[in-house]
């Protein structure tokens, strides 16, 4: 079944960045232009106002988004998703942003280090081993696991617990589809998900003076995970998705900081018991396992009141103010009601 | 003019091309998606590189045996207030937004930031009492105070490694190189008290 979600905080697809841009290839390449050259216009004129600087970044001039490699299966199913199943108003992050400016630490932990280095990374065959509290465990190729569903777009907000944040068109699949084909018991009151752990294809999971412990691992709680919004992703801008962006097969949580959103997951596990993860483990003071978007909660060492929306130029830095549960509260504050979200950080 | 005189007047554009390239690149719009960001850590950066090397000049004095690079020491130290003042105008007009209110709840609530600010002040003390005039005045008291450059120095590393996430390699190559220069000095001075 699909989900035609449109909330007040929406307005009709037409509004979006000219008609989706990046469906149009000879289009995109013009509006990019443009903006480049506004954004010329900007720095020259030495003044800006906030908001018109939105789409200005340095683009690829000849406007192209290059076609991903990957296995053909997987674009086909892709490639025939469903548009503007959900969407805002706000202006898409550039898709050279979008795909250049990542934090994947497994590949380093520069911005600039995933588009540099994941190219080492192998997606095709992917096989996902599914345990725990389930009907069905085994280990399954990805084409079993997503062929009985249909991709939607969904044009989502992220927010860094970095405080930039960006627009991003997803393509996936709501997780809740996915669980429910491996029929979880009623004991499973998590998921928890796992990245692939070989530091021969990721680089930076040799590094030495990481804090973090790898393979990557996070968690959801079932309601969380069954959530209409919540997406496990395999494409990005009416594309697969790059390796650099957690191909093939991500998670997308919309009011979470980015860092729950797991990339390039290899194992998904239904339990009873609250999942470790990564960051939690790390620094629990300021990683919680809830990790809600939640400005009235600051990260120990930063403000969460503001973000800065990517991409930005030093007059128009578009700093802007971060909403609980990152602009999502109508779908999803209904899952925290009654606890305290200053101790469930 | 003496040599010193001409190598000096080569070495204060050199220090300034740091600024310069960030300049560019901002103007160009070549600083990444998140300018704001890359600005503030860039001139943060280079302060600290700055404060590293005027630390470097008595070590390699001793260890040349050229006297004159003492001439350089103040530039390099003046240059190293001169970034880190600009790291934080940055901070607070691209990361702030001019919201002085933030600074302040920064100023009392953040540890890295409170660290940073201890780091500036003592150099801006320094730059202050830098000039000859202050040299005589202050005279055995200038040595005194000046050493708080030692404290500043710990200062900047420290509140680079609290603001890192995950990877400490950079501030961990930064906090080793300071731990050289600050046991090359402790050898110094015990060898001159035996002499």
């Amino acid at each position: 079944m699909l989900l035609k979600i449109k909330k007040h905080s929406d307005i009709g697809s037409s509004e979006i960045t000219p008609e989706h841009i990046y469906h149009d290839r000879r289009r995109f390449m013009q509006q990019s232009g443009r903006f480049a050259l506004a954004g010329l216009g900007l720095m020259l004129a030495g003044c800006s106002q906030e908001g018109e600087a939105k789409a200005i970044s340095k683009q690829p001039q000849d406007g192209v988004i290059p076609s991903q490699p990957g296995p053909e299966w997987l674009k086909k199913q892709v490639l025939a998703f469903n548009p503007d199943v959900y969407t805002t108003t706000e202006a898409l992050t550039p898709h050279q942003v979008v795909t250049s400016y990542n934090n994947f630490y497994e590949f380093g932990t520069g911005k600039g280090d995933p588009l540099r280095n994941a190219h080492s990374l192998k997606t095709d065959p992917w096989s996902v081993v599914v345990e725990g509290e389930v009907a069905k465990p085994g280990r399954y190729h990805l084409e079993d696991i997503l062929k009985p569903h249909g991709m939607e777009e969904r044009i989502y907000r992220l927010r860094c617990v970095e405080a930039w944040s960006m627009v991003i068109p997803w393509i996936g699949i709501p997780l809740a589809n996915i669980l429910k084909q491996f029929e979880p018991t009623s004991k499973a009151r998590f998921v928890e998900f796992t990245t692939l752990h070989d530091p021969e294809q990721m680089p930076g999971q040799k590094a030495s003076f990481g804090s973090l412990d790898w393979p990557y691992v996070e968690g959801l709680r079932i309601d969380e995970a069954m959530n209409p919004l919540t997406l496990m992703a395999t494409g990005l801008y009416g594309d697969i998705l790059p390796n650099q962006n957690g191909a093939p097969f991500r998670l997308v949580v919309p009011w979470k900081y980015g860092f729950k959103s797991i990339k390039s997951i290899v194992k998904i596990r239904l339990t009873e018991q609250q999942p470790k993860t990564t960051w939690e483990t790390s620094a629990p003071q300021e990683y919680g396992f809830y990790a809600n978007v939640n400005p009235a909660v600051d990260h120990p060492r930063w403000s969460q009141k503001h973000e800065r929306r990517l991409p930005g130029t030093l007059l128009a830095p578009n700093r802007i103010e971060t909403q609980p549960f990152n602009g999502y509260g109508e779908e999803v504050a209904d899952l925290y009601k009654g606890m305290d979200l200053t101790r469930f950080y | 003019m003496d040599r010193v005189a001409n190598i000096k007047l080569a070495v204060f554009p050199l220090s300034l091309f740091p600024l310069a390239d960030l300049i560019i690149k901002a103007l160009e719009n070549n600083l990444g998606p998140d300018p704001a960001s890359a600005l503030t850590h860039g001139l943060g950066e280079w302060a600290l590189i700055f404060l590293l090397l005027s630390l470097a000049i008595s070590p390699a004095r001793r260890l040349t045996g050229i006297g004159k690079l003492i001439r350089f020491r103040r530039m390099l130290g003046l240059f190293a207030l001169f970034y880190a003042v600009l790291h934080l105008l940055a901070y607070l007009a691209f990361m702030l937004s001019w919201e002085w209110l933030t600074l302040l709840e920064d100023l009392y609530k953040r540890s890295y930031i409170i660290v940073g600010a201890f780091s500036l002040s003592i150099l801006v003390a320094l730059g202050v009492t830098s000039t000859k005039k202050m040299m005589k005045r202050l005279g055995k008291q200038w040595l005194q105070l000046h050493r708080l450059v030692y404290v500043a120095a710990v200062l900047a590393v420290i509140h680079f490694l609290w603001l890192v996430k995950s990877d400490y390699t950079e501030p961990v190559i930064y906090g080793a190189l300071l731990a050289i220069l600050l046991l090359l000095r402790a050898r110094v001075f015990s060898f001159g008290r035996k002499r």
